[in-house]
């Protein structure tokens, strides 16, 4: 039993490296659950199993702390860091990113300079954390038929 | 006072299969190699760097009971037990040499920062292993 868990562990990390490397282009979960050799239903019921949230939830988290990661450190105008980063509309970008973080993105931009840790740290570190409101009531910005899984 | 770090560890499930990946394919080399009862005492470095080594331990009794160690398997496997980070002199031509020896989990390709270029990979159990070039990168020559 032990054995079987390992393997899907690995699968589903590798299937989230995937998401990591692509976070920037719409969300193809039959692709991604094909990394880990799974049905998209069976894909989405076990990573949330394992990481504790939906793969939708997650990619959302990191096209945030993505754009977390430009508002700080480039010049780049809040609209073109929300389509950089994979949101298709700036009132999905807002909204989520205040659901998130509590704050608007200029507002983020305003607060925050450039991080001196290495870039993977930052990727893993500044990976915003949501609260347990937000986490229940937020939809992260899914259609609410995605949603439900 | 301290001098140097002289062992550090990373946890994977199989040691052979660890054996591979770090020396035949990432290109450590092998420091220790020990057989103490059923405990293989096994480590590797870097080519050249006889100072610091990498022990390669199995969750597992006796160490620990089987619990805790089907625990830590599954945390190794989720990617959330740490990793390593390496220099490289040259980690745009590693980047090709591994693929070549058939790597294929690369979490991030080279990429130029502020500080040099570096790259991801993750060795077949799940740890994270960052691989960094100091500086700033030359222009490729076309």
């Amino acid at each position: 039993m032990s054995r079987e868990v390992e393997g899907l562990n690995r699968r589903l990390l590798r299937a989230r490296d995937a998401m990591d490397r692509a976070y920037a282009e719409p969300l193809n979960v039959r692709a991604v659950a094909g990394v880990a050799h799974l049905s998209e239903a069976h894909f989405i019921r076990s990573f949330r199993a394992v990481f504790g949230e939906t793969p939708h939830h997650y990619l959302q988290r990191r096209r945030v702390e993505r754009s977390m990661f430009l508002l700080r450190e480039t010049e780049r105008s809040v609209t073109d860091i929300c389509f950089d980063v994979g949101f298709m509309s700036i009132g999905t970008f807002s909204r989520t990113f205040r659901e998130i973080l509590g704050e608007t993105p200029s507002s983020y931009r305003a607060g925050n300079g450039p991080m001196l840790p290495p870039t993977c740290y930052q990727m893993a570190a500044t990976r915003p954390v949501v609260n347990a409101a937000a986490q229940r009531s937020s939809s992260f910005g899914e259609a609410a038929s995605a949603a439900a899984s | 006072m301290i001098t140097r770090l002289n062992v550090t560890s990373i946890m994977v499930l199989d040691k052979e299969e660890a054996l591979d990946f770090y020396v035949n394919k990432l290109g450590l080399e092998k420091g220790s190699d020990v057989k103490q009862g059923s405990y293989r005492w096994l480590t590797v470095r870097v080519p050249g760097d006889p100072g610091t080594e990498i022990s390669r331990e199995e969750p597992g009794p006796p160490v620990m009971d089987q619990e805790t160690a089907a625990q830590l398997r599954e945390l190794i496997t989720k990617g959330a037990m740490g990793g390593l980070v390496f220099l490289s002199d040259d980690v745009r031509g590693l980047y090709e040499t591994l693929q070549k020896r058939g790597v294929t989990d690369f979490t991030q390709e080279p990429t130029e920062r502020f500080y040099g270029t570096d790259m991801g990979i993750r060795d077949p159990f799940g740890n994270a292993i960052r691989i960094l070039q100091q500086g700033v990168a030359q222009e490729a020559k076309a």
